[in-house]
C-alpha cells in the first residue's frame, strides 16, 4: 500500500524559502498572505498491506532517517 | 599522525584534505570508502571532506550520516577518537548525531562562496591550540546549507562549556551567533563550515587554514 509522509518544519524554526515564496506570492499581487511555510511529501510505495503496521514501519523510517526531529515535524497517512 | 578521510560518492574536498593533512604530518592520509565496515587501524583522526555527498538529496548529509562506514566512526568518536568535519562533514557529523543543532539554508538562500574572515574563539581544543583566542583569519567558505540552527538551551550550553569554535566577522548565512563550527562534549570532534583545507598555501593565496592541522600535530605530539 502507499504511505505518504508529510515532513514540516516546526514552529519556532525560520523557514528562508518559505519566506521567499510568500515574497514572491505578494509580488504576484496575492494580499493577505500572513505567511507560508514550505515541506516535502515523500511517497512510499510499501509491499505491507495492513495499513496499521505499514504506519509503525513508515514511523521507523521517519525517525531513522526521513525526517530530521531536531528541526522538523512528520506526519504519516495513507494515500488514497 | 594518522589521518583517515572517508570518501562518499559527491565528496569533492577529500583530496584536499588528504593533500592538507599530508603536508602538516608528513603521513600520507588513507582514503576510506563509505561502503567499507571499519576504520583502519590506528588512526589517529577521522575527517569528513565537504562535497556534495549523495547529491545533498532529502536533507545534506542525511543520506551519507546513515552509510555502512559511520557506524565506524560514531564508535571512534565515542571511544574518544578525534574527528574533523568540513563542510558537507560538519552537515553528516550532526546528522549522524555526533554534534548537536541543525544546519539549515542560508538565510539569504544563496549558495555564498568567498573568503571570510573568522575569529577563533578557543585555544582549548586538539584542533584550535595553535589560535590565541580572538584571532582573526581568512578562510573560504562554499555552501548552500550552512545556517547553523540552535534552541536557546542549547546555545547556553555550548557557549557555557567554551565550545563554539570559530564564529564569522561578517555573518554569511544567518548561523545564530554568527557560529561557523561546534565542539563536541569531550573536544574531540570539531565541525566547521569554512574550509581550513583550502587555504593551505601561501601560492594559494594564504595559509591561515593550515593552523588548524598544525594544531592538531602538535596535540597529537604531547598526547
Amino acid at each position: 500500500m502507499k504511505i505518504l509522509v508529510d515532513i514540516t518544519l516546526k514552529n519556532g524554526v525560520l523557514d528562508p524559502q518559505g519566506k521567499a515564496i510568500q515574497h514572491a506570492l505578494g509580488a504576484l499581487g496575492f494580499e493577505g498572505i500572513d505567511g507560508v511555510r514550505q515541506g516535502k511529501v515523500i511517497e512510499l510505495d510499501l509491499a505491507e498491506t495492513d495499513r496499521s503496521t505499514a504506519e509503525v514501519t513508515a514511523k521507523k523510517m521517519c525517525e531513522k532517517l526521513l525526517a530530521n526531529t531536531v528541526i522538523e515535524n512528520y506526519t504519516i497517512r495513507p494515500a488514497s | 599522525m594518522k589521518s583517515a578521510v572517508i570518501v562518499f560518492p559527491g565528496s569533492n574536498c577529500d583530496r584536499d584534505l588528504a593533500v592538507a593533512f599530508e603536508r602538516s604530518s608528513g603521513v600520507k592520509s588513507q582514503m576510506v570508502w563509505h561502503k567499507d565496515a571499519s576504520l583502519p587501524d590506528d588512526i589517529d583522526i577521522v575527517a569528513i571532506p565537504g562535497g556534495f555527498s549523495f547529491g545533498d538529496y532529502l536533507r545534506c548529509g542525511a543520506i551519507a550520516a546513515r552509510a555502512p562506514i559511520m557506524q565506524s566512526v560514531v564508535e571512534f568518536a565515542n571511544k574518544g577518537g578525534h574527528v574533523l568535519g568540513i563542510c558537507n562533514g560538519f552537515q553528516v557529523l550532526i546528522e549522524s548525531g555526533l554534534l548537536p543543532g541543525a544546519l539549515m539554508r542560508n538565510s539569504g538562500l544563496k549558495f555564498v562562496c568567498k573568503d571570510l574572515e573568522l575569529t577563533a574563539e578557543t585555544a582549548n581544543s586538539p584542533f584550535t591550540n595553535a589560535f590565541s583566542k580572538g584571532k582573526k583569519i581568512t578562510v573560504p567558505v562554499a555552501h548552500h546549507d550552512g545556517n547553523y540552527i540552535a534552541d536557546s538551551g542549547l546555545l547556553a550550553e555550548l557557549n557555557g562549556e567554551d565550545r563554539v569554535a570559530f564564529r564569522y566577522v561578517e555573518n554569511p548565512n544567518g548561523s545564530v551567533e554568527n557560529i561557523a563550527g561546534i565542539l563536541s562534549k569531550n573536544r574531540r570532534v570539531l565541525g566547521l563550515m569554512p574550509h581550513p583545507e583550502r587555504l593551505n598555501d601561501p601560492a594559494l593565496g594564504g595559509a591561515d587554514g593550515a593552523k588548524l592541522f598544525n594544531s592538531l600535530i602538535a596535540s597529537m605530539a604531547t598526547a
